[in-house]
Order: C-alpha cells, then sequence, then structure tokens
C-alpha cells in the first residue's frame, strides 16, 4: 500500500541518518518523548533549533570577519551551538563544533574558519534531510517514526 | 524521630509542602516534584521540560537566571529543585546557584555541555548538588528527586541536632555530609552519608520537605565574617549561638553555624594533620615535633598551643598554611580556598588525617609556631576538627588534654618522659593505635594543636600514622611525645636535617620524615589562607619543626633529662610567643603556652615555619577545645600514643580519659569526610 511503501521508506530514510551519522543516540531520545500529547514533538524541537541556532551560525560569521579573531568570544557561541546540536543529536555538525572548538583553543584562526565552513555544510545537509524526514513522517502518520535503529 | 509523614510530628519539619496532598499529589513522590530550569537555550529547554514532564515531574522553564531567581523569590516554597544551565548570558550559572542556595536552600543541580573537571569541581565546590553533561538524558533526570529528599534529610536532621549541637555535631555532619554527597564528593563522605540514606523514609522526607531551612552557600565573605566571628570568640568559645550573633547575618540560623562550624573544625584539623603528602598526613608536623620532644616535645605542644591560642589566624595566613602543608600554595581564593579544600579535605582527608596519627604533624615548633600565632583560629576550629576527627589522634587529646590539665608543665613534663621513656618503636606502635595520642594530649595538645593537629599522628614518623582519625590529635601530643623518643632515636640518625625547613616538619619519628618535613613546611611560609595549610604544614612538619630543636631536645630526651629543661624552654617560648590565651581556654593555654615556648626556642630555625605552624597549632588549639566539648574525653587509650613506656601512664591515662569521649566521636569525622555543605565553596 501506498501507506506502507511510505512507512517502510521512512524507516529506511531514518535508518539511513543514523547510518551515515547525521544522527545519533539523542535523537532517539527525542522520538522517545513524542507522545500523544506531543505528536510532532520531535519536529517541532528540531525546528525551533534551527531557527534558534541561525542566530548563532550568523554572530560566529560576523565573528570570524573580524580581524583579528576573538576566540573566546568565538568559543562561547560555539559552545552554545554545540549544546544545542547535541541536545537534537545531530551528530556530525557536533563533531564540527568541537573540531572547531580546539581551533580556538589554540587559536588557529585558519582552522577555525575552514571548519565553520564544513560545519555550515553538515548544518544544512541535515536540515534538508531532516526536512524530507519529517515531510514524510506527517504524511505516514504519527505512530511510525518508533522504530529504534541499530 | 521520625518526621512521620510530616503530620507535623517533627516540630521543625513542616509537612512537606510539595508532596503533601495539600499539593494535590500526596504521597505519588517523586511524581509532582516542582522543578525549575533555567537554560538559555530554548531547544535545550523544550526538551528538558518534556523530558521532566515524562517523568510526572512539574516543571517551570525559564531562560533567563533572573527571571529564575524572582520566580524563586516570590514563591519561596514553589519548587523542590532547580535545573541550571552553567552558561547563561545575563548571569553565571554558578552565581545563580549561590544566590539560590543562599536565599531558598532548594538543591540545584547544574548543566553543561561541557564536562571538564575544573567546571564540575566548580559546580561541586558552589554547592550543586549534582552536575549533568548535556545532551542530558531522561535516565539522567529521573532521579533527580533523590536530591531533594537527601537536603530534606539533612535539614531535617540539622533541626533536630539544633538543640544540641554540640553532640549533634555528628549528626550534623552527617547531615551535611548527605548533602553533600549527591554531589560530586568523596566516597568518605558517602560512608557517613549512607548511614544517613539507609534511614531514609518518606515521612522524613515529608516532614523535611517543608522545613526549607534556607541552605546557607558559605561564599568567601560569609566565611570571612564566619571566621572572624570564630577569632573573636576563640577557637574554644566559638559557640554557634555566639558566632551567629557575632556574625550577624540575617536569615542565618544556629544550624547553619554550626555545621559550618563542625566543618571548619575538621577542616583545621585535616590542615594540620592531613597535608597532601602521604607524610603530612602522618603528621608531618608531629615529626619535627618529635624529634624535639626529647625536650621541646612537650615545648612543641605547647608551641602548638600557643600558637593555636595566639589567635586569630587570618583566613590569608591560615589558607596560606594550608597551603603550605598541602603543598600548595595557591592563594587563589582565600577563604574559598579553605572552603573548598576543606571540603575537600574533609572528604578527602578524613582517612589520611592523620592527624593524630602520630606522624608527626607537630609543626615544626619553631617557625610554624610563629605561623601559627598569625593564623587565626579560623584554621584552628576547624582544624581542630579535623584533627579530631581524623586523628582523633593524640593531638586532639593533647590539646584536650593540655587544656584540660592547663598544666603546661605537666605536659611538658608528659611529653618529656614520654618521650624519654618512650622508644621510637612504642610510639609509632601507640600511635596508630589511634588512641594513643590521648595520652599525650595534653602535652602534646598544646604543640599538637597547631601543626599537629593535623598530624599530629604518632609520629611515628611514619606519614601513615594518621591512623586513627579519631586519634591524631591525642597522637600529636604522643608525636610530641614521641618525637622525643622517636625522633630522639631518629634525629641522631637523621641529624635533623628538618631543623632548618621552617615547615612543621613533623619529624617523623622515625626520622623518616626529614625528609618530608623539610620540603613542606617551607612552603607553607606562603600559604594561601585556606585550610590546607595544615595539611602542608603537616608535611613539612615532619621536617621543618625546629628540627634544630628537637634535634637537640632529643638528645636531651635522650638522656632524659634535657627533657625537663626543653619543657622550660617551651614555655618560655610561649611566653614569648605572647601567647594570646584568649582564644584558648585552660586547655588552650596551656598548649598554647607550650606552644609559645616551642617556638620561641625554635623560632631560630624557622620563622616561616612557626607561622605555618601556628595555624596549625591554633587549629589544634581550637580544635582540641571544641572537641572537648563536643566528647567528653574519656581517655579511651590511655596509653594510646606510647603504650608502655610512658611513666606518666597515670597522667595520660587522666588525661585520655577525658578524650575517651574524643576518640569515638572522632571517627565519626574521620568517616565522613567531612560534609561541607555550609561550608560555601
Amino acid at each position: 500500500m501506498e501507506r506502507n511503501q511510505q512507512r517502510r521508506q521512512l524507516a529506511v530514510m531514518r535508518q539511513s541518518l543514523f547510518d551515515q551519522e547525521y544522527l545519533d543516540e539523542q535523537f532517539i531520545q527525542l522520538e522517545e518523548l513524542q507522545d500523544d500529547a506531543n505528536p510532532n514533538f520531535v519536529e517541532e524541537v528540531v525546528t525551533l533549533y534551527y531557527r534558534d541556532s541561525a542566530r548563532l551560525i550568523q554572530s560566529i560569521e560576523q565573528a570570524l570577519e573580524k580581524k583579528p579573531l576573538d576566540f573566546s568570544k568565538l568559543d562561547g557561541y560555539m559552545h552554545q551551538f554545540k549544546g544545542s546540536s547535541s541536545s537534537i543529536g545531530a551528530k556530525k555538525v557536533k563533531a564540527e563544533s568541537t573540531l572547531f572548538r580546539e581551533y580556538c583553543r589554540v587559536g588557529n584562526g585558519e582552522g577555525c574558519i575552514r571548519t565553520f565552513q564544513q560545519l555550515k555544510k553538515e548544518y544544512t545537509t541535515l536540515k534538508k534531510k531532516l526536512e524530507a524526514y519529517f515531510q514524510l513522517a506527517r504524511q505516514v502518520g504519527p505512530a511510525e517514526t518508533a522504530c529504534r535503529p541499530k | 524521630m521520625n518526621p512521620s509523614n510530616g503530620k507535623g510530628s517533627i516540630s521543625m519539619a513542616s509537612p512537606s509542602a510539595s508532596w503533601r496532598a495539600g499539593d494535590g499529589v500526596p504521597d505519588q513522590f517523586p511524581a509532582g516534584l516542582r522543578v525549575l530550569v533555567v537554560d538559555d537555550d530554548p531547544t535545550c529547554l523544550v526538551i528538558l521540560e518534556k523530558m521532566l514532564r515524562k517523568c510526572l515531574y512539574e516543571v517551570t522553564k525559564c531562560d533567563r537566571a533572573e527571571t529564575a531567581l524572582s520566580l524563586l523569590r516570590e514563591n519561596k516554597n514553589g519548587f523542590d529543585i532547580v535545573i541550571s544551565d552553567v552558561h547563561m548570558p545575563d548571569m553565571d550559572g554558578f552565581k545563580l546557584l549561590e544566590h539560590i542556595g543562599l536565599e531558598m536552600d532548594l538543591p540545584v543541580i547544574m548543566m553543561s555541555a561541557d564536562d571538564g573537571k575544573d567546571v564540575v569541581m566548580k559546580g561541586v565546590t558552589h554547592g550543586a548538588c549534582d552536575y549533568l553533561i548535556k545532551p542530558v538524558r531522561r535516565e539522567a533526570l529521573k532521579n533527580i528527586w533523590q536530591h531533594v529528599v537527601r537536603k530534606r534529610r539533612n535539614e531535617w536532621r540539622d533541626f533536630e541536632q539544633s538543640g544540641s549541637l554540640e553532640e549533634g555535631d555528628r549528626q550534623q555532619k552527617q547531615s551535611d555530609e548527605a548533602d553533600y554527597s549527591s554531589s560530586a564528593n568523596e566516597g568518605n563522605w558517602k560512608n557517613s552519608k549512607k548511614r544517613k540514606d539507609d534511614e531514609e523514609e518518606p515521612e522524613e522526607r515529608d516532614d523535611t520537605s517543608t522545613l526549607k531551612k534556607p541552605r546557607v552557600v558559605w561564599s568567601v565573605e560569609l566565611h570571612q565574617q564566619f571566621v572572624g566571628a570564630v577569632n573573636q570568640l576563640g577557637i574554644d568559645k566559638a559557640v554557634p549561638k555566639k558566632i551567629l550573633e557575632l556574625m550577624n547575618v540575617p536569615g542565618l540560623t544556629r544550624e547553619n553555624v554550626a555545621s559550618h562550624l563542625q566543618k571548619y573544625r575538621l577542616y583545621l584539623r585535616r590542615l594540620s594533620g592531613v597535608s597532601s603528602h602521604p607524610n603530612n598526613l602522618t603528621g608531618s608536623f608531629m615529626n619535627p615535633q618529635e624529634a624535639t620532644f626529647g625536650q621541646l616535645s612537650s615545648l612543641n605542644g605547647l608551641e602548638l598551643q600557643s600558637l593555636a591560642a595566639t589567635g586569630p589566624f587570618t583566613a590569608h595566613s591560615l589558607a596560606t598554611l594550608q597551603a603550605a602543608g598541602l603543598g600548595r600554595s595557591t592563594a587563589k581564593s582565600g577563604i574559598h580556598m579553605p572552603l573548598v579544600d576543606q571540603r575537600n579535605l574533609f572528604s578527602f582527608e578524613n582517612p589520611k588525617l592523620r592527624l593524630g596519627e602520630g606522624q608527626q604533624q607537630l609543626m615544626p615548633s619553631n617557625k610554624q609556631i610563629g605561623l601559627l600565632h598569625g593564623i587565626p583560629t579560623n584554621m584552628e576550629p576547624k582544624q581542630l576538627a579535623n584533627l579530631h576527627h581524623t586523628a582523633q589522634s593524640i593531638g586532639n587529646m593533647n590539646m584536650q588534654v593540655n587544656s584540660q590539665g592547663g598544666q603546661n608543665s605537666q605536659n611538658n613534663s608528659l611529653l618529656m618522659q614520654m618521650a624519654q621513656s618512650q622508644s621510637r618503636g612504642q610510639i609509632p606502635n601507640e600511635m596508630t593505635g589511634g588512641h594513643v595520642p590521648r595520652l599525650p594530649s595534653t602535652i602534646g595538645q598544646p604543640i599538637l594543636t597547631t601543626g599537629i593537629g593535623a598530624n599530629v599522628s604518632p609520629r611515628n614518623g611514619i606519614p601513615e600514622n594518621i591512623r586513627s582519625a579519631g586519634y591524631n590529635p591525642v597522637s600529636q601530643t604522643s608525636s610530641m611525645l614521641n618525637f622525643p623518643m622517636n625522633n630522639a632515636s631518629e634525629l641522631p640518625v637523621n641529624g635533623f636535617p628538618l631543623g632548618s625547613t621552617s615547615g612543621v616538619s613533623s619529624l617523623p619519628s622515625k626520622g623518616s620524615f626529614q625528609p618530608d618535613v623539610n620540603s613542606d613546611i617551607k612552603g607553607s611560609v606562603g600559604f594561601i589562607p585556606s585550610f590546607d595549610i595544615f595539611n602542608d604544614l603537616q608535611q613539612h612538619k615532619s621536617q621543618h619543626w625546629e628540627l634544630d630543636n628537637v634535634g637537640i631536645t632529643f638528645d636531651a630526651s635522650r638522656h632524659s633529662n634535657s627533657a625537663q629543661g626543653s619543657l622550660d624552654l617551651a614555655q618560655s617560648v610561649l611566653a614569648h610567643q605572647g601567647f594570646p590565651s584568649g582564644q584558648m581556654t585552660g586547655q588552650n593555654r596551656n598548649t598554647a603556652t607550650i606552644g609559645n615556648t616551642m617556638f620561641s626556642s625554635n623560632n631560630g630555625t624557622e620563622n616561616g615555619n612557626a607561622q605555618n605552624v601556628s595555624p596549625h597549632l591554633n587549629a589544634l588549639l581550637f580544635d582540641n577545645p571544641i572537641r572537648v566539648k563536643t566528647e567528653t574525653f574519656h581517655d579511651s587509650n590511655p596509653a594510646i600514643i606510647f603504650p608502655e613506656p610512658f611513666g606518666q601512664e597515670d597522667l595520660m591515662s587522666a588525661l585520655l580519659k577525658q578524650q575517651e569521649g574524643m576518640p569515638p566521636a572522632e571517627h565519626e569525622f574521620d568517616i565522613d569526610g567531612y560534609s561541607m555543605d555550609d561550608i560555601s565553596v
């Protein structure tokens, strides 16, 4: 059936997000919080995340344009960003954040800029994937996303 | 007394508001737990809220610390627990933590993506009852209710204790410890805490839940006030009530002060008895003392005492001492250090506090004592406490004994005798016995108090002497006594290199101290005013203590003649020192004088050390008085320190008798590792 096919598709999509390490365990935690009272909880949280973190991304971008680089400030932003990203389970994004912070710590501006570019890429990629995922999920219906990977 | 479900059975505990039927969620605990979440990250906030709701808690979210504070202030009893992020734009999470602790006394859990040890430690020192690493999992939130219960229980206990603080010290300590156990406390605490936890009952919880005794966060300023008040009153006279009056801080209860005082004492004790160095533990202080004990031993004790009596240690000096003692001279946070250290010390040190362990934490009489003088009693109480607890050692005993006997001469003579009669071997054995210290206490006390307190451990010269935590104080005396003996034997061998070091080099009676002593004590001079000084000192002590003197005395004592002479010397030293007797009660006086004398004599060697010693002494001294109060000193181990050789047996026994009460008490401390709950971290 259409619905079943969609469900399968959804499950595959979800699984691949995990397999490709875009998402980690924390995402599952979010999924577990989803219930009848909040049937779209995960989507809501992710949306909130992207909205809020966009500000941070912008702040970091601006800070990276300043010369000389204020590493502690950058680190502060990134620390926040990392906290947010990790709470939704954005694995790759989190990894890049950690790397960025390391560069900040040693004062490597070049490394920071490079890493930030990579981070933005991952960030955007994940956003697109999740958007597609949620779209399908809405079509499939509430109870479909609950299969745990692994 | 059990709160009986908060049916008001306990006068203090009012029915637990949160969980009572009044809230609509009667006894479904932990469901209905009222949580306040503070985090500037909206994503995290939403997730946390959901997670907590899933745990059936009542959640209120807040994205700014200021808002959270006002919410809490408006609704003093509206929340049971607070979860806060560390990094927030408008206010640092730790600051919020302090505020909450001070004003509302609620358990606070810190959160952060940062899992660095420093940050977590900061959480501990600021009084957070737990620290969660982001991303937070639901499992981690499921059990946060334990912190609420724990706190309630502690509060409840504190209240119960309020009447009899002295006796309740222990209990309070327990409560405090329980409180602390939730945070990253050392295992020591857990032991004691376990005691309480085991009895945990819902009823208790209920009763205490409403009993929201505002938990006092002992910030640096507050602690300074506390210390000042204690010094003003004098270690031996520093009772919570009076301290409270002196401090005049609104909202501060006697219980708060009492438990803080308890910790402080432990801390001081720990300082003197436990140094970070293994040697220290043994009571580095004692070491030198031991050596000198031959003659000086008594002096040392006296000096120490005098030092102790000398009075108000400035927090700074204490800190320094601590630092020195611990070998760290981080003058970082002045009071904070001590507090923190105390905490740490207490918890960690307990086992290590060999205060009485005969280790020789006899502070280097000369220098140390001098230092001690400077060192306000701040340290002492704590130290004493520490000493008592950990050492239970002779040091305490000594102190007590001294105070009791107030007989410097007696002490001295005891010491001397001990020294003379004892052979090295004996003392160590005795010391370890843990209660040996008792005997010498009188003698050693004065001395011990200062530096010994912590390390008074019978100088077995074994850094490990700190055996019985409780007996350290006693051991101190013994160490003192021992010193002569041990030192005598050892000294010759070592040639008292220690003498040079000003540290309280508690000469390891075995002469093994020497190496340790020297190193440590020296440092003490520049310590940060932390309670650790004692510890550090102790370490050094072994060597530093007036080794010079010690050596001399030892020989003298060895010959069992000079001992007497040393006493005189010690006494004179004390006299010179101008030992402020204010602080010390009768007991202290004696010890103080002794200490003073010691110093005088020792002054030559190391001025710096003396200072170090002072704090210890003070601590010791103070501690002793305190101990006396709380514990009826019985000489549980009359011959703890010097088992047989003591000719003084009788005297010692008498002394010990008083101490008797102590050792047992001491142990408690030992275990607990000192709940520093009240101590602001």
